[in-house]
């Protein structure tokens, strides 16, 4: 390999992870939360998993192009890709966590409750702890799926690895696609794996 | 003054009545059996002892105060409650789960420490391997001692019992019903212990209170209840005879 391609794929895999955890960040930062808080008020429930929902189905380019024109989270560059990132990852994070917690055995709960916890005890002592295993499923899901779609950040400057695979498209070159394409499968190996790892170690007693 | 007292209470609910009129006392040193069908609203009264439910009319009232007047989460600390299902926390060791409510109560640790030890002693698991067991590492009978343990832990005056044997095989049962009544004997504790089981109502209770339909058809004692001649109760007994 020249060394200036690798050069180039160590320093585009950096931004790509950056992209990654920025955008997981945030996703996890939001979603957990919400999807606590949709456990508590039943008539959110339709709301905040509706706007999620719809937000995945939003095609990414089109999502770019809406962002692009914001004042504050749009323009060209990083912040768009890493705002449209987060936005596909809280669905798989909302709908987790409130799945995880409202799957709790309702005995459990109930005895939670009747031995006098309070909603917090009973949400930091009981419920999360026995959810934690789905919550975390779904913060893999989401990361390996951005890792993947966190490529297409670079049609509008965003970087990372998809620098790569779009000059490979644009000058007909398979080995620029693939210097893009590998790093990114290898990466959502590694975090699989990873996540995998923690997710059956989180498994409660 | 009576540890409870259900006043005229009635629970209804999408125009249904649950509960109605249903008026009782319970004191230190006895046992009431509310013995009922299922869907009779038993299980809602013994809720409603410990502010999970409210009544909708009347009033439930815990040492002279209203269960409505009380701070929920105090007057829920204050009893013991052993729920059908156990409840164990499954996450949460055989020595954590007993010790859960000392713990919230704010004991130091070698008084959570010394008082686990002290119930898995009196509930016969007391060697020392069970401590660090998780709940799905204990047979049924095992499981629903460790729940009478954790209802106990803070040594409330009170204990409620939500059919808490109706799970396990019969000679299971039975070593836990010698066991309920040695612990409550030798106590000045109240319990209301609901059953649908009038075997379980008449070995256990010192009174038996027939629910039928939300409403209460005889409160007695077991022997009185023996000669009890309304239809439920009739209904019951014959049940013996088979």
């Amino acid at each position: 390999m020249r060394p200036d391609l690798a050069n180039d794929v160590l320093r585009l895999t950096g931004e790509h992870l950056v992209l990654v955890a920025s955008s997981m960040a945030a996703a996890i930062l939001l979603g957990v939360p919400a999807g606590i808080l949709l456990t508590r008020r039943a008539g959110l429930r339709k709301w905040l998993l509706g706007f999620a929902n719809v937000a995945q189905t939003i095609p990414s380019l089109a999502l770019f192009g809406f962002l692009i024109p914001i004042p504050l989270i749009g323009g060209i560059g990083p912040r768009t890709v890493i705002v449209s990132l987060a936005l596909y990852a809280l669905l798989p994070i909302v709908r987790n966590t409130f799945v995880g917690i409202a799957g709790v055995d309702a005995a459990v709960c109930e005895s939670a409750v009747a031995m006098g916890m309070s909603d917090g005890q009973l949400l930091r002592q009981v419920q999360l702890p026995l959810a934690a295993q789905t919550i975390f499923a779904g913060i893999r899901i989401a990361t390996v799926t951005t890792i993947g779609t966190a490529t297409i950040g670079a049609a509008i400057g965003g970087g990372g690895l998809g620098v790569f695979i779009f000059r490979g498209i644009a000058s007909v070159d398979s080995a620029q696609i693939l210097a893009g394409a590998v790093p990114a499968a290898v990466l959502a190996l590694l975090a699989d794996g990873g996540f995998g790892w923690i997710e059956r170690r989180l498994s409660p007693a | 003054m009576p540890l409870v007292e259900f006043r005229d209470v009635g629970y209804r609910i999408a125009g249904r009545d649950i509960l109605a009129h249903v008026s009782f006392t319970l004191d230190a040193g006895d046992t009431l059996v509310l013995l009922g069908r299922s869907g009779s609203g038993k299980t809602t009264a013994l809720k409603m002892t410990n502010g999970m439910v409210f009544p909708t009319s009347g009033q439930v009232l815990v040492e002279g105060r209203a269960t409505t007047e009380w701070d929920p989460i105090r007057l829920k600390r204050r009893i013991g409650y052993v729920i059908q299902e156990v409840g164990l926390f499954p996450h949460f060791t055989v020595a954590e789960n007993i010790g859960l409510v000392p713990k919230l109560e704010g004991w130091s640790r070698p008084d959570v420490e010394r008082r686990v030890n002290e119930l898995l002693e009196e509930i016969g698991l007391g060697s020392p391997e069970f401590r660090t067991r998780y709940p799905r590492q204990l047979s049924g009978g095992q499981r629903q001692r460790v729940g009478v343990a954790r209802a106990l832990a803070a040594d409330p005056a009170l204990l409620l019992f939500d059919e808490p044997f109706g799970a396990l095989d019969p000679i299971t049962r039975r070593e836990l019903q010698q066991q309920f009544l040695a612990l409550t004997r030798d106590s000045h504790k109240a319990s209301l212990f609901v059953t649908h089981d009038v075997r379980e109502a008449l070995r256990l209770g010192t009174r038996v209170a027939l629910l039928a339909g939300g409403r209460l058809e005889t409160v007695a004692t077991p022997q009185e209840f023996r000669r009890a001649s309304t239809g439920q109760a009739r209904a019951f007994l014959a049940g013996l005879e088979d």
